[in-house]
């Protein structure tokens, strides 16, 4: 009985509760009429779709900046990334989809290097209130690319509006370019036999194989990140400032290398998943995505001073398992009821923030 | 840190104290101008807009009493929370929501005018205090993360109204009129027109019914006054007596036809509104002088009193510059929701002064010192979040009348936000928000809101742009407000180390 206990207070409530949740609705769909090798492909594709979004959360939390609402600036600069890319590959004259990709990621990694660097040395100001301050900088940081996205001068036809010809769409299709190239299998069969596994068809399930060892490897070197001497010097910063300022550690300079390793993961995470999907989304579309990371890696398990690559990879599992099960078997119940699962999304995503933050500075606990 | 806050503040003070005995006319200039750094930019950037865009003065001015009508009573109902220490109240959207349930009920019952906008006050009242109760209740939870945690509850409260505006009511709960349900489902729709029952139901609210309501509630208070002092059998009730009988002659002097006539009016020109204003402030201050001369008061100060005057005079005569004249006579004010504004400023005013306003204040400095002479920090708290939130389902009432169409997911979910980024424009900051910088502030905000599309077009040829602009200057200006106290409260221990 105690056993249980202890188990049940190491993962906590919300935890098992969206767990049992989400095994309920795998086991239910079948009786649905729904086929559970379509279930299983669409949770699969949404998992690696999100991954490395919500692994960007894991530097913030590491090196103390909370939870990283304002990672809104690394979509931005993968966003900039990507359409910058396609524009280059429209003034060539040809789709390049592989070098298409390439350049996104080289153009939008710096961009997002100096925007985090930026943006740390703010955070570094606001200690203590990062999260309300970040908030608000990710919100602005949207609505400034707003601007950037009405005036940026692009030709390319797929990016800009056909009629006024200019001022970019509310979404890109990827098809031409980089859409579905690691997790597509149409995409795939037109690679070279080497790179054909890079999704395929199992069963009736697709694996989108690439994104997923994409996911894994970023993963991976964010592990070992974590326990070079780096990572711990900035674990350390995340987790006890004076210790580590007593250890010849300079606090600020890694919260800014957290803030930069998320924004950065960011980015990266923008255009794998755009790449995934098949379309990137401009102007308000990437506002709200900051939260559902936040939420996807406290349902993994994280609090707002510790996260690891397990609450990633589950949380992730969770939230967008629930997110994509729940669809299809609502839709099933109720034919009218198409937005309950968005509904479902808002109530489940922002109820574990308040969960977290309730926890995390609970009673008369004062920070710091 | 929180221990530390006493000392801190007793130290700011010592050396406020000194600045203010150095101070030479030039320096007091300037600092002025750096403490209100935010509003005067705001301001130069709302008349280089206005410049930029071309529209007609008159079309700006008569647009920004539109919208102080129609936006001003939520943007107060920020005061209080910040007098409490709990920094700027993201979770009106909350209250807003206690307003939109009531508003839906009351078209569904097929409610209309005034009534209607009564049975919606009803409705909206108790379910804000309830909600209000349970915001603070989860805020003495998380003391210090307060902000972010109203911001969130916000966005969790959209999620359960969308829940139960699209599922429960017409799923679960029956809904009488079947206009408002989404055609061939459940649910309701997307928009609500208020023509013809509940648009300007407030806003139609004559002059003469206002006083009349008005008197009751003086005539009312002053009989009861005049009552329970007969009863105790002290001295006789003069005050309260002449109150009466002045409210009475004022009343009585409606019934004159040509007063009638000028009072039979739901709109107000401007200039009218000035004048009486100016007549106000004369009345006020010979009053005081007045009072004065009966009994001397040290803190008396005339100047100040021959400075209103003074001004009331000028400003009445500015109204008689042809250009400015233009302006004032063809803008008009709703008389009852600038009523409430004025009454919601004046109620500002006055808490303050009450126990549990100085309680407030209090616990809003140091929950320590609080808790220590003998204050219910919790209650106290709590009791901020509930008036905040019923105030501000008030705001969204007198905001959807004057609109006349209800976006029934839309309505709430920009209300913290722009309520919020009005009041920083206006000098405020998370310690610390008074009426005026309300008011400003909604002035300045709104002439952006007013005048940044036109100005986009203009700048950039695109009206997207300036819209876009003025979205992004409401993200920024509550980023830059917060980061910059943030980063006060965080250079303040730093400076203290010494000691």
């Amino acid at each position: 009985m105690r056993n249980m206990k202890d188990i049940i207070q190491r993962v906590g409530w919300p935890r098992i509760i969206i767990g049992l949740f989400f095994v309920l609705l795998i086991v239910v769909s079948p009786f649905m009429g729904l086929k559970l090798t379509d279930v299983f492909s669409d949770v699969l594709r949404r998992w690696s779709m999100f991954g490395i979004l919500i692994l960007a959360m894991v530097p913030g939390v590491q090196s103390g900046i909370g939870l990283n609402f304002g990672v809104s600036l690394g979509i931005v600069a993968g966003l900039i990334g990507s359409t910058t890319a396609i524009e280059l590959s429209f003034r060539h004259g040809t789709n390049r989809p592989w070098t298409d990709l390439g350049f996104s990621l080289l153009i939008a990694i710096p961009i997002a290097i100096l925007l985090g660097f930026v943006y740390g040395l703010l955070l570094n100001r606001v200690k203590g209130s990062e999260m309300t301050v970040s908030t608000y900088v990710g919100f602005s940081a949207i609505a400034f690319a707003n601007i950037v996205w009405l005036s940026l001068p692009f030709k390319s036809g797929t990016l800009v509006w056909p009629i006024a010809g200019e001022g970019m769409r509310n979404t890109i299709n990827l098809e031409d370019s980089f859409g579905g190239l690691m997790s597509n299998p149409a995409v795939a069969q037109t690679h070279p036999t080497a790179l054909r596994w890079m999704a395929f068809e199992l069963g009736g399930v697709v694996i989108p194989l690439g994104v997923i060892l994409f996911f894994l490897f970023l993963c991976l070197l964010m592990w070992l990140f974590l326990r070079s001497k780096t990572g711990i010097a900035m674990s350390a910063a995340g987790e006890n400032t004076l210790f580590t300022r007593s250890n010849a550690i300079n606090v600020d300079n890694m919260r800014i290398l957290g803030t930069v390793l998320s924004t950065v993961l960011g980015a990266i995470g923008i255009i794998m998943y755009a790449q995934v999907f098949g379309f990137l989304q401009l102007y308000n579309a990437p506002l709200m995505m900051g939260f559902q990371c936040v939420a996807a890696i406290l349902i993994g398990g994280a609090t707002t001073r510790r996260a690891s690559i397990t609450n990633v990879i589950l949380g992730a599992l969770l939230f967008q398992g629930i997110l994509t099960t729940s669809l299809p078997v609502i839709k099933k119940l109720m034919p009218s009821g198409s937005t309950l699962s968005e509904v479902l999304r808002i109530i489940i995503s922002n109820g574990i923030i308040l969960y977290a933050l309730s926890k995390t500075r609970g009673g008369n606990q004062v920070e710091k | 840190m929180k221990n530390n806050n006493n000392h801190l503040d007793t130290a700011e003070h010592d050396t406020e104290l000194l600045l203010t005995q150095k101070e030479t006319g030039t320096q007091r200039v300037f600092s002025w101008l750096f403490e209100n750094k935010v509003m005067l930019l705001f301001g130069a950037l709302c008349i280089g807009a206005v410049l930029v865009s071309g529209n007609p003065m008159s079309f700006v001015v008569e647009n920004i009493f539109i919208r102080f009508g129609r936006n001003g009573f939520t943007v107060m109902s920020l005061l209080i929370p910040v007098l409490a220490g709990m920094g700027l109240n993201f979770s009106i959207v909350i209250g807003a929501i206690a307003a939109q349930m009531g508003l839906f009920f009351a078209v569904d019952w097929g409610m209309t005018g005034l009534t209607g906008m009564l049975v919606a006050f009803a409705i909206a009242t108790p379910l804000s205090v309830l909600f209000g109760f349970g915001v603070g209740r989860l805020f003495n939870k998380m003391k210090g993360a307060e902000m972010i945690a109203g911001l969130i509850l916000g966005f969790f409260a959209d999620g359960l109204y969308q829940l139960f505006f699209l599922y429960i009511l017409g799923g679960v709960l029956p809904v009488k009129t079947n206009g408002l349900v989404i055609p061939g489902g459940v649910g309701i729709k997307n928009t609500i027109d208020l023509t013809g029952n509940m648009k300007y139901a407030l806003d139609l609210v004559k002059l003469v019914d206002l006083i009349l309501v008005l008197f009751i509630a003086i005539a009312v208070l002053a009989v009861i006054r005049i009552i329970t002092e007969l009863k105790n059998k002290r001295k006789f009730p003069l005050g309260p007596l002449v109150l009466l009988i002045a409210s009475a002659v004022i009343y009585a002097l409606t019934y004159i036809p040509a007063v009638e006539r000028y009072l039979m009016t739901d709109r107000l020109p401007v200039v009218n509104a000035i004048e009486i204003g100016c007549v106000f402030i004369v009345f006020l201050s010979v009053w005081k002088f007045i009072k004065n001369k009966r009994t001397p008061d040290e803190r008396f100060n005339p100047k100040r009193y021959i400075a209103w005057i003074v001004g009331a005079l000028l400003l009445y005569a500015i109204t008689y510059i042809p250009f400015i004249e233009t302006i004032v006579t063809r803008s008009t004010i709703a008389v009852l929701p600038f009523a409430l504004v004025a009454g919601l400023a004046v109620f500002n005013q006055a808490f303050l002064s009450t126990r549990l306003g100085q309680n407030m204040r209090t616990v809003g400095q140091s929950q320590v010192i609080a808790n220590a002479s003998g204050i219910h920090v919790d209650r106290v708290r709590i009791l901020a979040m509930i008036i905040s939130t019923v105030l501000a389902s008030w705001g969204q009432l007198i905001y959807l009348q004057n609109l006349g169409t209800f976006a029934t997911y839309g309505a709430h979910l920009q209300v913290g936000q722009f309520a919020i980024a009005a009041l920083l424009v206006g000098g405020a900051s998370v310690q610390k928000a008074t009426n005026k910088q309300a008011i400003t502030g909604v002035i300045l905000f709104h002439t952006l809101f007013i005048v940044a599309p036109e100005a986009g077009k203009v700048l950039f040829d695109n009206a997207m742009i300036g819209e876009y602009f003025r979205v992004f200057i409401s993200y920024g200006v509550i980023a830059l407000a917060l980061a910059m106290h943030a980063w006060q409260r965080k250079k303040k221990p730093e400076l203290e180390l010494p000691e």
